[in-house]
C-alpha cells in the first residue's frame, strides 16, 4: 500500500567525522506541505540536508528515510536529484568555464532520461529558460555566464531558485536560502519559490530566522535542537522563536533530556 | 567516499583507446637501423633531387654529434635508434591520381578514423591530406584549391612540383642543426603536408593533415611546411592516431610556418597518439619541433593544441615575432592520465616593435600523469613596446599525479610589459556534488568541469573540431576524480 507521505524520516541518526550530529530525528512530509526547520547554529540543520541529498560527508548510523515509499538512503545523489529532490545550497558552488546554459541543459536532460523522456529540443529548452528567468526575476546576463562564477551572494541565491524552477522538484530543500540576502532580494527569492511551486510540491525550509517565513508560509514549524526535533507546531511557533530566541527551547530540551535519561534509569 | 572515487577513477582510466586497431595491408618496409645508406635509400624511394639528399646527409652528420636533450622534466627509457624502421609505406602508387587508385583497405582505415577521403562525403569546407606511416595516401580538394592558386599537397609531391618554393623555405625556420629531434627529422623525414597560400588569398576551407602510424617498430617523421604569402589567411588542422602496441614508437616531426607581411596562420592540433596502457606500457614518444616566423609586419601566427595522447610529449610550438606589430598566440590543453608524461609549452621571441604574444596553457593531470609547462618569453633589445601575457593553469585529478611550471622570461628592452599568471587547482568534491545534486553523474560532472576549465582553449579550435576535442577530453579523463 502506498502511504500518503512524500518523505518519511524515522529515528534518523547521522554522524560527521564520527561525531553524532542527528540523534534520532523523525519527520513526515506530505505532498504540497511546507515545513520549516528552525534551530540554533550547530543543531544539525545542514546535516539533515546533507543526509537527504546523499552528500557523503554525513554517515547514517540508524533509522530510515523513504521518499515516495522507496528507501532514499540507497539512492546515489544524482538519482535522488532525478527523482525530484532539489537542494538550494546555502553556499552555491562556482564552476568556472561551464555555462549556465550547458549546465542546466545537462541537468534537465539527465532528469528526462531518468523518466524515460526524450531530451528537450534546443528551442524548447531556451523557451523554458526565458520563461523561468522572468518568473524568478533573474538577470538575463547571469544565465549567459559560468555557473555562479563572479555572482554576488544574492545572485547566487536567485540562481538556485532559477534552477529549482527549471527542474520542478517534488521536494525542495531550501538551506538557509535567506542568509546574505537584503530585503528586496529576499522577497524576490521567496516570491519565486511561491510562483514555481505546484500544488503537490513539498518544501522544507531550513532557516535560522523567521523572516523568510513571512513570505513562504509554512504549514508546520519544527525546532531542531541537538540533533532532535524538540517541538513542532504551526507557523505561530516561528514568531515565538523570533521573539524569544532559542534559549528557552534549549532549557526545555535540556530539562526533558534529563528527565528522559532519568526515566530510563 | 574515497573508495567510491577510486572506483570511478578506475573506471575512467580504463577508458579504451578507440583508434587502436591495425590495418592489414602490404607495406614496403626498409630494414631497421640508421646510417647514410638508409638515408640514401629513403631519398631514392622518394625520387628526390640531389640537393635534398645533401640536406638530409648534412643533418644526419650533425645529428651524430648530438646527444638527446636531458633538460625536460620527463623520464624516458633509452631509445635504440638502430632498432627503429625509418621508412614504411603502404604499397601503392605514390600520389594516386584518383581515389580508384587508392587501396580500398586504406580508404576503409581512414573511414574508420572518421576521415572519409571521398570529397563529396567529407565535411564541406575541410581539405584533407591523409598520411599513413611514411607517405601521403591522398589529398582532397587539391583541384578546387588550385583554382585560387593555393598549393596543398604532400611534401613529397611539393618537392617534385614546386622545388623552388620548398628549397627556399625548408629549414628556414627550424634549421637542420636546431635540436636533436629536429636534426633527426631533417635526416629521415618521410612525408607530411606542404601548403602555400598566395598573396591576398583567404583560404576558403580548413586545410588539414591526418597522420596515422600503422606499421610496427616504425617511427614517423613527418615534415610540414606552411607558407602564407602577403595578406593571406589560412586555418590549418592536424590530427593523429596510432594502433595500440606494447612497444613504444617514435614520432619526431618538424612543422615550419612562414607568415609574410599581413598574413595570418591559425594552426590547430588535436593530438591523440596512442598513450600506452594503464600500466604505462607502450605508447608513442612524441618529440615535435613546431615553429613559425612572423616574417613580415602585421602578421600573426596562432597555435592551438589539444594534447591528449602519447606516452611522452615533448613539444614547444613557438613564434618568432620578427615583423613589427606581429602577433603570436599559443593556446594549449594538455592531458596526462595513467603514466603519461608531457613537457610542453612555447617560446615567444619578440624581435620587432610592438610585437604581442599571448600564452594560455591549461594542464590537466590524472592518474600518475606528469604535466609540465615550459615556456620562454624573450624580448630582444630592439623590440620596442613588446607585450606578453601568459597564463598557466594546472588542474589535478587525484593525488598521484603532478603539475609543474617552468616559465622563463628574458627581457632586454625596458619598454616591454610581460605578465605571467599561474594557478593550480583540483576538481573540488563540492563541485562534483553540486552537479550530482542537479542529477548529473560524477563522470559527466568531471567532463563538464574539465571542459569548462579548458573552454578558453577549445573555443579557439574550428567548430567541428571543438566538439571532437570536448569528447576526447571527456574520454581521456572519464572518472578520474580527485
Amino acid at each position: 500500500m502506498k502511504n500518503d507521505f512524500l518523505l518519511q524520516i524515522k529515528e534518523l541518526k547521522a554522524s560527521i567525522d564520527n561525531k553524532e550530529i542527528l540523534k534520532g530525528l523523525s519527520l513526515e512530509v506530505k505532498p504540497g506541505e511546507i515545513h520549516a526547520i528552525m534551530g540554533p547554529n550547530g543543531s544539525g540543520k545542514s546535516t539533515l540536508a546533507s543526509v537527504l541529498t546523499g552528500r557523503e560527508i554525513a554517515t547514517v548510523t540508524h533509522g530510515t528515510v523513504t521518499f515516495e515509499g522507496r528507501n532514499l538512503l540507497e539512492m546515489s545523489p544524482e538519482e535522488r536529484a532525478r527523482e525530484g529532490i532539489f537542494l538550494s545550497f546555502q553556499y552555491p558552488i562556482e564552476i568556472p568555464g561551464v555555462s549556465m546554459v550547458n549546465f542546466m541543459k545537462t541537468a534537465i536532460n539527465e532528469q528526462r532520461k531518468h523518466r524515460g523522456l526524450e531530451p528537450l529540443t534546443a528551442s524548447e529548452f531556451l523557451r523554458q529558460m526565458r520563461e523561468k528567468k522572468e518568473l524568478v526575476e533573474i538577470d538575463s546576463a547571469l544565465t549567459n555566464r559560468s555557473v555562479n562564477e563572479g555572482f554576488s551572494g544574492g545572485e547566487k541565491k536567485k540562481n538556485e531558485i532559477f534552477q529549482m524552477a527549471m527542474l520542478e522538484p517534488r521536494l525542495a530543500l531550501l538551506d538557509e536560502t535567506d542568509s546574505g540576502l537584503d530585503i528586496d532580494a529576499l522577497r524576490i527569492v521567496a516570491n519565486g519559490v511561491n510562483k514555481i511551486r505546484r500544488p503537490d510540491t513539498s518544501v522544507i525550509v531550513i532557516t535560522h530566522y523567521q523572516r523568510l517565513l513571512d513570505y513562504i508560509v509554512p504549514d508546520h514549524v519544527h525546532v531542531l535542537y541537538d540533533g532532535r526535533i524538540v517541538r513542532s507546531a504551526g507557523p505561530e511557533l516561528a514568531l515565538e522563536l523570533e521573539e524569544r530566541g532559542y534559549d528557552w527551547i534549549r532549557k526545555e530540551a535540556e530539562v526533558s533530556a534529563e528527565s528522559w535519561t532519568t526515566g530510563q534509569k | 567516499m574515497e573508495k567510491d572515487q577510486d572506483k570511478v577513477l578506475d573506471e575512467v582510466t580504463s577508458g579504451e583507446y578507440k583508434y587502436g586497431f591495425v590495418t592489414e595491408i602490404e607495406t614496403d618496409v626498409i630494414p631497421a637501423g640508421l646510417n647514410e645508406d638508409v638515408i640514401r635509400l629513403i631519398s631514392s624511394k622518394k625520387e628526390e633531387p640531389e640537393w635534398l639528399l645533401e640536406f638530409r646527409l648534412k643533418a644526419f652528420r650533425h645529428w651524430q654529434t648530438m646527444k638527446m636533450p636531458q633538460w625536460a622534466n620527463l623520464k624516458i627509457p633509452e631509445i635504440r635508434y638502430q632498432d627503429i624502421i625509418f621508412y614504411a609505406a603502404p604499397k601503392q602508387k605514390i600520389a594516386p591520381s584518383s581515389l580508384s587508385d587508392v587501396d580500398p583497405e586504406l580508404l576503409r582505415t581512414f573511414d574508420k578514423l572518421g576521415i572519409p577521403l571521398e570529397e563529396q562525403k567529407h565535411l564541406t569546407g575541410v581539405a584533407v591530406d591523409a598520411v599513413m606511416d611514411s607517405i601521403s595516401v591522398k589529398t582532397t580538394f587539391r583541384e578546387t584549391l588550385a583554382e585560387m592558386g593555393i598549393i596543398f599537397c604532400s611534401f613529397s609531391e611539393a618537392v617534385k612540383e614546386h622545388p623552388t618554393l620548398v628549397q627556399k623555405y625548408l629549414a628556414s625556420v627550424v634549421p637542420h642543426t636546431d635540436n636533436f629531434f629536429a636534426s633527426l627529422n631533417s635526416a629521415v623525414f618521410s612525408d607530411g603536408s606542404f601548403c602555400y597560400i598566395p598573396k591576398g588569398v583567404r583560404c576558403p576551407m580548413e586545410l588539414s593533415t591526418y597522420f596515422r602510424i600503422n606499421a610496427s617498430n616504425t617511427g614517423q617523421f613527418e615534415r610540414t611546411l606552411l607558407i602564407a604569402d602577403e595578406g593571406s589567411y589560412v586555418s590549418y588542422l592536424e590530427g593523429c592516431t596510432a594502433p595500440m602496441r606494447d612497444e613504444n614508437q617514435l614520432h619526431a616531426a618538424v612543422v615550419e610556418i612562414i607568415a609574410e607581411r599581413g598574413a595570418e596562420v591559425k594552426y590547430s592540433t588535436v593530438q591523440n597518439w596512442y598513450p600506452g596502457d594503464k600500466e604505462g606500457k607502450g605508447g608513442i614518444f612524441n618529440f615535435v619541433t613546431k615553429r613559425g616566423i612572423c616574417k613580415g609586419d602585421d602578421s600573426k601566427i596562432s597555435w592551438t593544441q589539444v594534447e591528449t595522447g602519447s606516452a611522452v610529449t615533448w613539444k614547444y610550438p613557438s613564434c618568432i615575432l620578427r615583423g613589427d606589430n606581429s602577433t603570436g598566440e599559443f593556446y594549449s590543453v594538455a592531458v596526462t592520465n595513467n603514466y603519461q608524461q608531457a613537457d610542453t609549452g612555447t617560446k615567444m621571441i619578440h624581435i620587432g616593435k610592438n610585437t604581442r604574444s599571448t600564452i594560455v596553457s591549461k594542464g590537466i593531470s590524472a592518474g600518475h600523469g606528469q604535466n609540465s609547462y615550459r615556456g620562454l618569453v624573450k624580448v630582444l633589445r630592439k623590440a620596442e613596446s613588446a607585450r606578453n601575457f601568459s597564463q598557466c593553469d594546472s588542474l589535478l585529478l587525484g593525488d598521484r599525479c603532478g603539475a609543474h611550471t617552468f616559465p622563463y622570461i628574458e627581457v632586454d628592452n625596458p619598454s616591454a610589459i610581460v605578465e605571467h599568471e599561474a594557478t593550480t587547482s583540483r576538481i573540488g568534491e563540492d563541485q562534483i556534488f553540486y552537479c550530482n545534486q542537479r542529477g548529473i553523474s560524477t563522470e559527466d560532472a568531471i567532463g563538464l568541469i574539465v571542459n569548462g576549465y579548458a573552454r578558453e582553449v577549445i573555443n579557439k579550435l574550428p567548430m567541428e573540431f571543438a566538439v571532437e576535442a570536448q569528447k576526447l577530453l571527456q574520454i581521456s579523463l572519464e572518472g578520474s576524480v580527485g
